[in-house]
């Protein structure tokens, strides 16, 4: 998925195509907005205040972009291994399901620091097996990844109306949702956590699991770049056929890859069910596992540009919902036109820019040449 | 639950209602896919197409002016794919997955922005729809038992773009099997260098082929909204695209099969609201919900390739580069 230039200096490749990308894809949104008849550069100024403005505002920009940190992990790791997982959605929703499990069965037995490690494992665990399909069918029956994945999103989304509607809710219940967790297995929220340095930040959804986003973003990137396994998993992404020629266990790779990237979606399930719903609910994964393509895609399938990646569009979630009250003609919806925007043209058309950069740089370069000489 | 003559019907009628918008959704995936290009992007153009319809016709009236406009976004999207995986050589899944989500949310922004309803487009009154037509002897043979029945509650009584889906199939197998785009169009699915050697075009070829997958999807999403429906809700193809895309996938990207597979699925959505909520004999209350599942699940079995094969074609999803 990454490629180097030779034409192009390195810092022109990671930073000024991406922004130029992210600059045409903010540019179209500018002109939807204007077509709307509202103001873009005024509408930018809210969306930036909603989502930056407050400690409020930066709480629930942060936690957005935990839930797209671990769907864009998620993505960037399979897509080291050239494969697409497009079900991060339902890796998600099936990851928050082994949490309520966890938690549903123990809360009342054991305490939070024993919960804690239990709930994480268990969303995990979830996560990987719905991916496991999938990975098995890529690496040993030769089914696309994409089409499985779509499908079990689907499946996912079926399987859990079916469980809340008649395992999950609460006896006498019309809506289908579990019961509320004891408090002792909620995730400790970012506000009572700085309460206990004596630090005041107003409420937010931002809990803990944001710290877990980044621990895991450290942990993927030594997988991928210092260790062995990530190594092989890089070598199978380059040529599959070279990789497997060399000695490497192409299938094995294909399996632990996807088991790992459906480990890591699952995640966002600890995120939403343990640190904000407190309970298993319908459709709290809202398109997430969907950001976290347009979260790889921007930060190039590194965690470090995932983690920026996943703030920005934690900005534009957070601020887009602000803007819709500011703004009442342009709906929160917007913001899933520049989402797709961005992975259009980040995505799909990331090298659309780039002769006319190389041809900029040269013109650049002979004029420094002509003047040495 | 007993099942009479009547009852079958009108789940096979209903069949016929769902399955319509899947058959021209699955023709589309095949014209791309025999070309070479992968179009996760059904969903959305279905989307749009059902948006463009209901607000052309809510502010002109007509359905016909529905369809037109339609038929236009459909093909305007495709644009926007063939620019990025054609021209561009860009992944075509993810530029088909951009489509989507610039869709799912454009047609709320646009639809709050133009009409102010939460996303919904104006009721729209029955001139501006296409309505269910009565086929020629309807009422005359209605009374003959069995034959009758079957003649005026299945066949008769839909609307112009349900027997419109049945022609599209024909056409669909006429253009790609008996006719020389059609050899060319699956020659540069299969093998688009031997077609470049030829000396054809195998982008001209993939733009066409999508385009037509565009006035397709185009004329399923507007039997979606101004048929099927009387106006446009936000989500409302709700994952017919990618049922479709599953169809295409259980008919082996050929037209018959494909449109059977339609049938197959629209059957298990018609059944399953049949059956919500109903005690079957000897199974209890069957979960609808394995049934709506039904589609994905199949289609992952045969990926599987336990049951029979199915092999895409073979240059399926890779962009075309030409040796310098």
């Amino acid at each position: 998925m990454s490629r180097t230039s030779k034409s192009l200096p390195v810092w022109a490749d990671i930073l000024l195509i991406p922004l130029i990308n992210l600059a045409m894809a903010l540019g179209v949104s500018a002109l939807i907005i204007y077509l709307i008849g509202e103001n873009p550069i005024e509408a930018l100024k809210l969306m930036i205040e909603g989502a930056f403005g407050s400690s409020e505002g930066i709480g629930y920009t942060l936690y957005y972009a935990t839930n797209f940190i671990f769907t864009g992990l998620a993505v960037a790791v399979a897509f080291h291994a050239m494969l697409f997982n497009i079900g991060g959605e339902g890796q998600a929703y099936i990851g928050g399901l082994g949490v309520a499990v966890a938690l549903l069965a123990l809360d009342h037995y054991l305490p939070f620091w024993l919960l804690f490690p239990i709930a994480i494992m268990s969303a995990m665990l979830f996560g990987a097996a719905w991916a496991a399909i999938p990975a098995y069918l890529q690496a040993y029956r030769g089914s696309h990844i994409v089409i499985t994945t779509i499908m079990f999103n689907f499946i996912a989304a079926n399987l859990m109306v079916y469980l809340l509607v008649n395992v999950f809710i609460m006896p006498g219940s019309m809506t289908p949702q579990s019961r509320t967790f004891l408090e002792s297995a909620w995730m400790p929220t970012m506000q009572a956590m700085f309460a206990t340095f004596g630090i005041k930040i107003s409420e937010s959804p931002l809990n803990f699991s944001f710290i877990i986003s980044l621990i895991t973003s450290l942990l993927v990137w030594i997988y991928i770049w210092h260790t062995r396994w990530g190594y092989e998993m890089r070598s199978v992404g380059f040529s599959e056929p070279a990789a497997s020629y060399a000695g490497i266990n192409t299938k094995k790779v294909i399996m632990i890859t996807m088991l790992i990237s459906g480990a890591l979606a699952g995640l966002a399930g600890v995120n939403e069910i343990m640190g904000v719903q407190h309970k298993l609910m319908l459709d709290f994964v809202a398109g997430y596992g969907f950001t976290g393509i347009a979260v790889a895609l921007m930060g190039r399938n590194h965690p470090v540009g995932i983690i920026m990646a996943s703030i920005l569009f934690g900005a534009l979630f957070q601020g887009g919902a602000e803007l819709s009250f500011d703004m009442p003609a342009i709906s929160k919806e917007m913001v899933f036109v520049i989402q797709g925007l961005i992975i259009l043209f980040s995505g799909a058309l990331a090298y659309m820019s780039k002769p006319w950069v190389e041809r900029l740089f040269s013109i650049f370069y002979r004029k420094i040449e002509a003047k040495e000489a | 639950m007993d099942l009479s003559l009547n009852d079958l019907l009108s789940i096979l009628s209903a069949t016929i209602r769902l399955s319509t918008p899947l058959i021209f959704a699955a023709m589309a995936g095949i014209f791309s896919e025999r070309s070479g290009v992968v179009d996760i992007s059904l969903e959305g153009k279905l989307l749009a197409g059902a948006f463009a319809a209901a607000s052309v016709a809510a502010v002109t009236g007509s359905a016909w002016l529905g369809l037109g406009a339609a038929i236009l976004t459909g093909m305007a999207l495709s644009l926007v794919h063939g620019f990025a995986s054609i021209t561009h050589k860009g992944d075509q899944v993810v530029s088909g997955v951009a489509i989507n989500i610039i869709v799912s949310g454009l047609t709320v922004v646009l639809g709050i922005a133009w009409f102010h309803r939460a996303g919904q487009t104006p009721t729209l009154p029955s001139s501006a729809r296409f309505m269910s037509i009565k086929l020629p002897g309807a009422d005359a043979i209605s009374q003959v038992p069995f034959l009758g029945e079957i003649y005026t509650k299945l066949i008769s009584g839909h609307n112009l773009l349900v027997y419109l889906a049945f022609v599209c199939v024909g056409l669909t197998y006429w253009i790609l099997f008996k006719t020389r785009f059609g050899l060319r169009l699956r020659a540069v699915g299969e093998n688009p260098k031997a077609v470049d050697t030829a000396g054809i075009s195998v982008d001209f070829l993939r733009y066409r082929a999508i385009l037509i997958g565009g006035i397709l999807t185009g004329i399923g999403g507007t039997y979606i909204s101004i048929a099927q429906n009387a106006s446009f809700t936000r989500d409302m193809s709700a994952g017919q695209g990618y049922i479709a895309l599953a169809a295409m996938i259980f008919g082996k990207w050929k037209p018959t099969p494909a449109m059977l597979s339609c049938f197959l699925f629209g059957f298990l959505e018609a059944l399953s609201m049949r059956l919500q909520g109903v005690v079957v004999p000897f199974l209890g209350e069957v979960p609808v919900q394995l049934i709506q599942a039904g589609p994905y699940i199949l289609t992952v079995v045969l990926l599987a390739g336990f049951v029979g094969r199915a092999i895409a074609p073979k240059a399926d999803g890779v962009p075309y580069i030409k040796e310098r």
